[in-house]
């Protein structure tokens, strides 16, 4: 029998999952199916706004499942978070979806049940839960990867997507095995019990554990060495997808990496420090130096989204609530701005044909000011040049990270944070300093939304209202989480 | 009058807010908006002058509110501030009639950027927090990386990617240094942060830090080349704000933290910074010499001109820094006053190539006779502002280190030079180039340009002390910290020298 509480704390899951199911029945019995497409997508966004409400009216912290399912000031941070980009990201989906046919009702539901997953990973206090969550968004994800059928390079997208994460899957399973032989427990709370013991310290099956868990994680996250697999499926993928893949899952599962470095791991810590301070370092270089070379936007896009992780990943190696909040206000910024970003790249339409090449981009202040002005407050953003949004990001992820000692990865960061500013730049360049090229056809209602909201976002977050707020509410968060697992 | 700082900061941006709702066709609102704009900010900074108190060596206007978390929105002007947002406030109208007629196209961005700029810069000399005196200083990069790419020469896309690229790396490593500084001190409240003391082995990697965005921002060589390439290309306004305002961000740097916050390094490292200083005051004044183009000409006479500057600020004594002071607002007139000339005959032949022209004088008297002034003043010549401030930091100079003033002092040869040898081949000789025939003379608009720096030229070359007033008094309170910083360290090491 299980009690009204448990079923507060899990409610807006709960919501996700019956709705996710309810939706495919209506899109089902639904005779035409553009009609079904458009409604059942109208009804997901609907679905994920109450959701959100949902998860925003919770409080305090709860742990359920026998620890397996936790829900605190942390997790209803990140789940905003994931489900306002789920939101967005449905909300651009129409006009491409339609111009490409693809329409369909199970696209919406695909979406929601990923969400799901995703919730449920931020909410995983359990290696099983976070292994069922982590599986149920892959799956979904894999599907709407290869969503465009008739498509070569979405069907491909979707094969590299499947094969390599069910790889990392595997590993962080092995991980998770060799964790659980080790310390005799999947809970977190019990592992770290566990691993804090003295006879533990140098117990190398521990290290191993970590390691594999890490590296699966890694590969969800894209961070280098395990990023092969993104510009691929980025390009590959229909761009209301990409838009998708490059936000929420990846803030679902560094919430994940979060969690667990903390909470299952806090004794390990100069272990994992390591391989973070590594993957942190690597990514930031990679995404600097190889997306130089990049001329479809959308390959640009993924390469700058794994140097982005780097950065993010500059907060947890300094190990500390500062560290947190920081990994948290990164993820915050970086999901508007990739949805901005993403809402530019889908108004880059010349009568029914998307395009996608940078050179496209040419001369676009000219033709439609706006547009420029909004994607070059964005590039400047993500160059992280004040007082836009991009600048508060790395504020205060190597802020903790000066505090923690770690100066040779934070010169690193910031050298490479200058490299990568060249790119960025050049997409101002070829949009302000061009000769025009062929100018786009007008924009769709919902994706300019976005991306001015996107645009807008990133240059009040100096207010102290709307960058305050969103700073306060990361360091609540942050605290639950280091405070529930003393380092 | 308690909010008088942030009034003037942001009017600029409430101007381009307004021009920003203008139609685009409409160039003529969108000037007549900036022009007022700018003009009333001008107005509104007179008054903080008026008002301020020059006895008095503590921060005046000040306001202050609560920001993201710890930071502080904090506002105030001292002496060293003081004239720098007259300067830009005084230049940005001038800017904005320079570019009357020379820019036609997209009219409305280019006055939104340029009123954008100006906040950004008037911010930074007005900021009592080290995250928002950041936060100006780089976002001006953008509006100026706008205003060279799209209104600028043939090479404007390298040289705006330079400036930016150049600036922006000098500075990421000065934003780790502030993280540091925030905690050690647990403030990022300038004020405070000048009284507390960094432990010695901090205060190098501190300095270098800061260092390395002000040397470049400055800019001193060899960290120098993005300069020439900058203003050649960017259009005349953008070099006159580069030339007038931008550079003296560097020198401001150095007076409001290097040398206060850090006394013990920029003690040490003094000789370093003098030995670049010497460096650049001869090889900039020798390569500009060979130049062809007007432009690069006078933007490596100012390398040279800012090698004044950071020698006197080293030399950390109340004639160097007072010099170092008045060279930077003396070089912001003269030097933007240059560049307004080479726009004057830019606008009429398109070339900035010093063998286009020639015999001027014969045309164009008016324009010979204020080149002629500002010439004189580039080359520091008694009677203009110019030579007050290089007299004062030689001066100072010499009682650091003599070596360093006897070659500096070359400098003042090789300047005339350079200066003269330009004059000669451009205002003198006969006119005979034939498209030179119909050149006309300045039109009342650039008069009305001109005249107001060549009244200030010659004014505060006769009578500096309205300048050196302003900033005695909290020159000398740096000075004085600087020195009482020494003795501390001093006395440090003999007590443990005797342990």
């Amino acid at each position: 029998m299980i009690d009204s509480t448990v079923l507060q704390v899990v409610l807006p899951e709960l919501i996700l999952a019956i709705g996710a199911i309810a939706l495919l029945m209506v899109g089902v019995f639904m005779k035409n199916g553009e009609a079904a497409g458009r409604v059942v997508s109208w009804l997901a966004v609907g679905l994920l706004i109450v959701v959100g409400i949902a998860v925003f009216e919770q409080g305090g912290s709860a742990t359920v499942f026998n620890g397996a399912f936790v829900s605190d000031s942390f997790t209803r941070f990140l789940k905003i978070v994931i489900l306002v980009g789920a939101a967005l990201t449905l909300l651009m989906t129409f006009d491409n979806f339609t111009r490409a046919k693809l329409l369909l009702f199970e696209y919406p539901v695909l979406v929601l049940l990923a969400t799901l997953g995703m919730l449920m990973m931020v909410s995983a206090n359990d290696l099983i839960s976070l292994y069922l969550g982590l599986e149920l968004q892959s799956l979904a994800l894999y599907v709407v990867a290869a969503f465009s059928r008739d498509d070569v390079r979405s069907s491909e997208a979707g094969l590299k997507y499947f094969v390599l994460g069910a790889l990392s899957s595997g590993m962080l399973l092995y991980g998770a095995s060799i964790l659980y032989g080790v310390t005799g427990s999947t809970s977190y709370v019990s592992i770290a019990s566990a691993a804090g013991l003295p006879e533990m310290a140098t117990n190398v099956g521990l290290t191993f554990g970590l390691v594999f868990v890490l590296v699966g994680i890694a590969f969800k996250v894209a961070a280098v060495p395990f990023h092969m697999w993104t510009p691929d499926v980025y390009q590959g993928s229909p761009t209301p997808v990409t838009a998708f893949f490059a936000g929420a899952p990846k803030i679902a599962a560094m919430a994940l990496l979060l969690r667990f470095t903390q909470a299952a791991m806090p004794t390990a810590a100069p272990q994992w420090q390591q391989i973070v301070i590594f993957l942190s370092i690597a990514s930031m270089a990679l995404g600097a130096f190889a997306a130089i070379g990049q001329t479809n936007i959308k390959r640009l896009l993924a390469y700058s989204s794994i140097g982005h992780v780097g950065f993010a990943l500059v907060g947890l190696a300094a190990n500390s609530a500062d560290g947190t909040s920081g990994v948290l206000i990164y993820l915050a910024i970086y999901v508007a701005m990739t949805l901005g970003a993403f809402a530019c790249v889908l108004s880059m339409r010349r009568g029914d044909r998307y395009v996608e090449s940078i050179s496209d981009l040419a001369g676009l202040a000219r033709s439609d000011l706006t547009f420029a002005t909004i994607l070059a407050i964005l590039m400047f953003s993500f160059a992280g040049i004040p007082p836009l949004a991009g600048f508060w990001a790395k504020w205060y992820v190597f802020l903790p990270a000066i505090k923690a000692g770690l100066y040779p990865l934070s010169v690193i960061g910031m050298v490479s944070s200058v490299i990568s500013a060249f790119y960025y730049l050049r997409i101002v360049k070829v949009m302000f300093f061009d000769e025009p090229a062929e100018a786009f056809s007008p924009r769709e209602g919902r994706t300019s939304a976005v991306m001015a909201l996107s645009a807008f976002f990133a240059t009040v977050f100096v207010l102290p209202f709307v960058g305050g707020a969103i700073v306060d509410a990361a360091t609540a968060a942050a605290s639950v989480l280091v405070s529930a697992h003393p380092l | 009058m308690s909010n008088i700082l942030s009034v003037t900061i942001f009017l600029p941006l409430i101007g381009a807010v307004l021009i920003a709702t203008q139609n685009a066709e409409a160039k003529g609102n969108a000037r007549w908006i900036a022009l007022w704009t700018t003009l009333i900010t001008f107005a509104v900074s007179l008054l903080i002058w008026i008002n301020f108190d020059s006895s008095s060596a503590g921060f005046q206007f000040v306001e202050e509110y609560n920001w993201l978390g710890p930071l502080k929105y904090k506002m105030g002007v001292d002496g060293i501030s003081m004239l720098f947002v007259i300067l830009t406030t005084f230049l940005m109208p001038l800017c904005i009639l320079a570019s009357w007629q020379s820019v036609q196209i997209r009219v409305k961005e280019y006055m939104i950027a340029f009123l954008i700029l100006e906040t950004m810069m008037l911010g930074v000399f007005c900021a009592l927090d080290i995250v928002l005196f950041y936060l100006f200083f780089e976002g001006g990069l953008i509006p100026m990386f706008i205003i060279i790419g799209v209104w600028g020469g043939k090479r404007r896309v390298y040289a705006s990617f330079k400036f930016f690229l150049y600036t922006l790396l000098g500075s990421v490593l000065m934003l780790l240094a502030m993280m540091a500084m925030y905690w050690h001190a647990g403030t990022t409240d300038i004020p405070t942060l000048l009284q507390t003391k960094f432990p010695p082995e901090m205060q190098w990697w501190l300095w270098v830090a800061f260092f390395a965005s002000f040397a470049v921002k400055m800019p001193m060589w060899p960290v120098h080349t993005w300069l020439p390439d900058a203003h050649v290309e960017a259009p005349t306004a953008g070099s006159v704000i580069l030339a007038g305002i931008l550079l003296k961000m560097g020198g401001y740097g150095f007076l409001r933290f290097s040398l206060p916050m850090f006394p013990n390094a920029s003690a040490d490292l003094a000789p370093f910074v003098f030995t670049l200083s010497i460096v650049a005051i001869v090889y900039t004044s020798l390569v500009a010499l060979v130049q062809e183009d007007m432009k690069k000409l006078i933007a490596y006479s100012s390398v040279a001109h800012m090698g004044y500057v950071t020698m006197g600020i080293f030399s950390a004594t109340q004639q160097g820094v007072d010099g170092a002071i008045f060279q930077m607002l003396s070089h912001g007139i003269v030097s933007s006053a240059l560049f307004l000339c080479v726009g004057v005959i830019y606008d009429r032949m398109h070339t900035r190539e010093i063998a286009a022209y020639g015999g001027l004088v014969e045309r164009m008297p008016k324009y010979a006779f204020a080149f002629m002034v500002f010439t004189m003043a580039n080359v520091g010549l008694p009677g203009t502002s110019g030579f007050i401030g290089e007299f004062l930091t030689l001066l100072a100079a010499f009682k650091a280190n003599t070596w360093v003033a006897i070659i500096a002092t070359t400098g003042v040869i090789l300047s005339a030079s350079y200066a003269l040898y330009l004059y000669r081949r451009v205002i003198f000789g006969a006119l005979e180039k034939a498209n030179l025939k119909s050149i006309l003379d300045l039109s009342p608009r650039e008069v009305a340009i001109l005249a107001p720096l060549i009244l200030l030229t010659i004014f505060y070359g006769v009578y500096p002390s309205p300048v050196l007033d302003v900033t005695a008094t909290s020159v000398k309170n740096l000075v004085e910290n600087y020195h009482s910083a020494q003795a501390t360290a001093a006395a440090s090491l003999t007590t443990r020298g005797y342990q």
